[in-house]
């Protein structure tokens, strides 16, 4: 008990340096950029016009709205893959200072995270235009989005500390995971809809798929305007916390031995 | 009454993978596994170090090149975690960041002050009151809103060399970077130093400049291909290294 409370105090000590980090992530990110800030939104609303064209003419039977259906998937997609892969080099980055200070290390993990985060929700703009746009329905249904940008924060902090370990060790790490977040986004159903899959396949994509519980919730609260179902909420929340602790547990058990590799 | 020390150094041990080629990718990693080339050359950069440290005591850190001081340093400071023996400090360390290492060459040099602050424990309202004396000390106010890449190397020393030292740190830990920086700087560092060391703080020195050792420090410590050679007063300890070095070019 005594561990976790001088591990908050260390954090509480440090939580000027996150800001300073997330505010620094994002002040190069658009510092040079003419259109500063509104590439956040700009950038989705691009990709999704794209993505439309190309595949709305697939699935268009299957989907309407289709803008609305990709881009409740794409951005919690996305934002899993940048926040992930920038965690993944958080440590390496920092190399230098982690050699010369003390710095508990998992803030620049945790930095890293929150400031796509940021980026995240700003991109959401992007969304409530198209929505706005295409005449979508609004329900109240759709407030309850934060609670599933919560989960897939926590779920991303927690497989973003385990790569970041894991790459100190190996550093192929970055292109192995590169294909995996590659088969991931097909097994994700973003741009087509789950039920054009085989049956087993849909059956597997809805078991081990993690992202396959927000990006359904996230559908039903802003796609659908519905409840989601009570299996895939509460399961949102498990895997999660499940990750969070898998990545804790790593990190911890070989944050000591990073000096030595770094 | 056992006397107080601010750190206290017992038996200290580190140990390296000296491994001859690093293996830092998963790739190899199973071709070695597989071919049973995975080896552990065990390479003990400090050995069973003891040192005993008072408030307000300077202490010079001298030996050759891969000799252990600045392990022996990143131990103090808690980066590197002993293999064997304890490391106990009661108080603040400041860290002289390495040149640039707490940097980050795009950001603005009022940015970087923030980052360099905060990366050392402070809160953004500390920062915010020592501002100014930190801009005046370091002599850049004309450059606080460029990009710290446009900067002399000199002049990201005295950056870096304001922040660390504007909080009397309980222990201010110096690793050779004063070498760089014109003349007026060095000395309103040594002058720095010399006030906070009057003023009760503990410093480590490394240098490969044995006088500005002696002029600094009270006492040394000398390692050698990470055995404890000599610890107490620094002339004694310097003169013995130097004895030592004049030897071996024999």
């Amino acid at each position: 008990m005594d561990a976790l409370k001088s591990e908050i105090q260390t954090f509480y000590k440090y939580k000027d340096l996150v800001i300073q980090l997330v505010s620094r992530d994002l002040k190069l990110k658009y510092r040079r950029s003419f259109l500063g800030y509104v590439w956040s939104v700009l950038n989705p609303l691009l990709i999704m016009i794209v993505m439309t064209i190309v595949f709305s003419t697939m699935f268009d039977k299957h989907i309407e709205n289709f803008p609305v259906y990709l881009l409740t998937g794409r951005t919690l997609f996305e934002f899993m893959t940048t926040s992930t892969n920038a965690a993944m080099r958080s440590i390496i980055a920092n190399a230098s200072l982690i050699k010369k200070t003390y710095v508990p290390k998992y803030i620049f993990t945790f930095a890293k995270v929150t400031s796509c985060l940021v980026d995240f929700v700003l991109s959401l703009g992007a969304l409530l235009i198209v929505m706005i746009v295409t005449r979508a329905k609004f329900t109240p249904y759709f407030f309850l989005f934060p609670l599933v940008v919560i989960q897939i924060y926590i779920f991303c902090m927690g497989l973003g500390l385990f790569l970041a370990q894991a790459n100190v060790f190996f550093r192929d790490m970055q292109y192995i995971y590169k294909a995996v977040t590659t088969a991931w986004m097909y097994l994700s159903a973003i741009f087509y809809p789950l039920a054009s899959l085989p049956v087993q396949l849909q059956n597997f994509i809805k078991t081990f798929n993690p992202l396959y519980y927000y990006i359904q919730q996230f559908r039903d609260f802003i796609y659908d305007g519905r409840m989601t179902e009570p299996r895939v909420f509460i399961m949102g929340w498990i895997i999660a916390f499940v990750m969070l602790g898998i990545g804790t547990w790593t990190f911890k058990r070989s944050q000591d031995r990073f000096i030595l590799y770094i | 009454m056992e006397e107080k020390y601010i750190i206290e150094v017992n038996d200290l041990t580190i140990r390296f993978n000296l491994a001859s080629e690093k293996v830092d990718n998963l790739k190899e990693y199973f071709v070695k596994l597989v071919k049973k080339e995975l080896m552990f050359q065990e390479f003990l950069a400090l050995k069973d170090i003891n040192l005993k440290i008072k408030k307000g005591e300077a202490w010079g850190l001298i030996g050759t090149n891969g000799s252990g001081k600045s392990t022996l340093l990143k131990a103090i400071s808690g980066i590197m975690k002993p293999y064997k023996g304890e490391v106990i400090v009661r108080g603040e360390i400041a860290p002289l960041i390495e040149l640039g290492a707490g940097f980050d060459m795009n950001l603005t040099a009022r940015e970087n002050i923030y980052l360099n602050g905060t990366v050392l424990g402070h809160s953004k309202k500390f920062m915010d009151e020592h501002f100014d004396e930190i801009v005046e000390f370091a002599d850049l106010h004309q450059f606080l809103d460029s990009p710290i890449k446009n900067f002399s190397s000199g002049m990201k020393a005295r950056l870096g060399f304001s922040v660390a030292t504007m909080v009397n740190p309980d222990i201010l830990v110096v690793d050779e970077i004063l070498a760089v920086g014109d003349a007026r700087f060095r000395k309103k560092c040594n002058q720095r130093m010399t006030q906070m060391l009057s003023g009760g703080t503990t410093l480590l020195y490394v240098s490969h400049n044995i006088d500005s050792v002696k002029k600094l420090c009270d006492h040394a410590i000398w390692i050698n291909k990470g055995q404890q050679m000599m610890t107490g007063d620094v002339n004694t300890v310097c003169d013995a290294y130097m004895e030592a070095l004049e030897q071996d070019k024999k």
